[in-house]
């Protein structure tokens, strides 16, 4: 266990500021990527190149007027947007951004990752019911269904990667993949977990908790203003910490590849940097992903999410884990 | 320290608790008793229970309770008429019966009181994932795998009640 | 510190509240609620008891008091679902039609 070198206050004021900045940047960088993708110039008037448009957009969200249904309920409307952004805060506590840069290391890290994102549907599914409209209603029991069918591969996909290590800390699991990381070890662990992630932040192609077309907004059909601004804030959090998981868990998290083979010893301060430029590199590669499929592959049909969840991922990601766990087990006997 | 996180978290469980049983809406219910259940949860960790503090969150709060949530809307009952408008002779027993069985608990617990020990100096070790699967895996596997049996067999007993569209007759014929 | 007397206490009252809900509610979703809540105070008092003790088996025990409520939870759902498709509510004293 690596000990704790940066004070974790620091790590954790940084770790905060970062995230909710990316929000912003990730909201920039999905209009320029989907400009792109689409063939057409995006957003590109606000101050050079349109670097300000996140901060109009924001500006335009604080004007709005604020609404809230007279038919609903008016508390848990207010209170359900904050779930999702806490729930997605919660998060950074555990994840470690370099080599002894992290906030805390608890004996059952990747539970708490995984206790965190189960809260996260809360936000969504109250959302959809304190609305008190039929859209927002269906979104909301969407989200619930769609959210806890994909809890369970996604949990499967981490516990084959716990086993490699033998520790359900996530610094462990860091500091594990120092030569391999574990998508070339358990590259159908990489594939499912990465599914499901994109189904747990509620992005295309499983985004039918808001599919526009059939739901008008989906569970923030009722939602105005900077209400609606958290739960788009939110959004772009679990996009972002979805990506941190997936790197953590599944490329090497601050590691080169193979980096325990022949990268050279290094200062502290020189390693530090070199660990959080690396990190930073490869969340932002899947931030890109995400945003890359989005504005590629359409949305599937609701009884095709829940198939693929419960009679192809699910049995896939038991099955992966019986055949490693063997393995193993063969290994080591 | 924890005394006083001890008596805030106290507090908030016994008032989720009530605030549940008292509310007249149901979701409302359901997400007191989230509250409860996390307050609860807060007190395993001063119990130094770190593993079954978070499986608490992960299992009821993050599963249990969505489940519940998703049957109430999906049914979306009309709320009961007002607990208290109406005088029952069943809010009387039902009151004297809890009181009955509190002042039984209290009784037994104030003769045993002495005799209960100080917090054990080694449970920092004890509720870690390790401890907790190590024994788990080694004295109580057998009735872990029969936990494994009853889950199976409550998914597939849910299945069958729930069901939409049961066995048709005109199939047996 | 906080002895265990209290956390004792504390799981007590939290029983009684349960047992009252399930006495005096008529929404059978509130009594399930009710009997986790009931669950879940013995399962503090399980957790004061193991930790006083530096003795793990009280910890398991909670454990698997868990995968229970867990099944009780999704079969009292699913009754409830049947009963509700049957008689289109999920007020106890309304389901009656077993009862003479």
């Amino acid at each position: 266990m690596a000990e704790a070198e940066v004070n974790s206050y620091v790590v954790l004021g940084a770790a905060l500021f970062m995230l909710l900045n990316s929000a912003a940047i990730c909201v920039y960088a999905e209009r320029r990527i989907a400009s792109f993708i689409q063939n057409r110039i995006g957003p590109n008037r606000v101050g050079p190149l349109g670097l300000f448009q996140p901060l109009a957009d924001v500006v335009k969200l604080l004007l709005k007027e604020d609404v809230t249904p007279v038919q609903g309920f008016r508390t848990i409307h207010t209170i359900a947007p904050m779930i999702p952004v806490v729930t997605a805060l919660l998060t950074v506590a555990v994840i470690p951004f370099g080599d002894g840069i992290y906030v805390t290391d608890i004996n059952a890290g990747v539970l708490y990752l995984l206790a965190a994102a189960s809260l996260g549907v809360y936000g969504v599914t109250l959302a959809g019911w304190a609305s008190n409209s039929k859209y927002s209603l269906l979104g909301g029991l969407r989200a619930a269904a769609q959210m806890v069918s994909y809890e369970l591969p996604l949990g499967m996909a981490l516990a084959s990667v716990v086993i490699f290590v033998g520790s359900l800390s996530v610094v462990d699991v860091a500091v594990a993949q120092e030569n391999w990381w574990f998508v070339f070890l358990n590259p159908l662990g990489a594939v499912i977990f990465i599914i499901a992630a994109f189904a747990e932040s509620n992005r295309t192609p499983f985004d039918l908790v808001e599919a526009e077309q059939e739901l008008v907004g989906g569970f923030h059909t009722e939602y105005s203003s900077m209400k609606f601004g958290m739960f788009f804030l939110a959004e772009y959090m679990h996009v972002v910490i979805n990506s941190m998981l997936i790197t953590t868990f599944f490329f090497g998290s601050y590691h080169l590849p193979f980096a325990g083979y022949w990268l050279p010893e290094m200062s502290t301060t020189a390693k530090a940097i070199l660990d959080i430029t690396v990190f930073t590199g490869k969340t932002a590669f899947f931030i890109f992903l995400f945003i890359w499929v989005r504005w590629t592959i359409p949305r599937f049909k609701f009884n095709q999410v829940m198939s693929l969840g419960w009679s192809r991922l699910l049995p896939l990601s038991i099955l992966n884990f019986i055949v490693i766990a063997a393995i193993l087990f063969a290994i080591n006997a | 320290m924890a005394t006083y996180a001890f008596v805030l978290l106290a507090v908030l469980a016994v008032a989720s608790a009530l605030a549940m049983v008292l509310n007249k809406n149901t979701v409302n219910s359901a997400l007191f008793l989230v509250l409860n259940l996390m307050s609860v949860a807060g007190l395993y960790l001063l119990l130094h229970a770190q593993f079954l503090a978070i499986i608490q969150i992960l299992v009821y709060a993050g599963a249990i309770m969505v489940l519940f949530l998703f049957v109430i809307m999906l049914l979306n009952v009309d709320e009961e008429e007002s607990l208290f408008d109406k005088f029952r002779a069943i809010y009387l027993v039902a009151f004297l019966l809890g009181v009955v069985v509190f002042g039984q608990i209290v009784y037994s617990l104030g003769g045993v009181t002495d005799l209960l020990p100080e917090i054990s100096a080694d449970m920092a070790y004890v509720g870690t994932v390790e401890a907790v699967g190590e024994v788990l895996y080694t004295t109580y596997l057998m009735p872990f795998e029969m936990t494994a049996i009853l889950l199976t067999a409550a998914v597939v007993g849910a299945l069958m009640i729930a069901q939409y569209k049961v066995k048709t007759s005109d199939q047996e014929e | 510190m906080i002895g265990i007397d209290w956390y004792l206490a504390l799981s007590a009252v939290l029983f009684i509240i349960g047992v009252i809900g399930v006495l005096i509610r008529r929404n059978a979703i509130v009594i399930l609620m009710c009997v986790e809540l009931m669950l879940n105070s013995v399962n503090i008092s399980l957790i004061a008891f193991a930790s006083h003790h530096g003795d793990i088996t009280g910890q398991v025990l909670v454990f698997f008091v868990l995968a229970v409520a867990a099944a009780e939870a999704v079969i009292g759902l699913a009754i409830i679902l049947a009963i509700f498709r049957n008689n289109l509510s999920i007020d106890i004293t309304k389901v009656n039609l077993l009862r003479w």
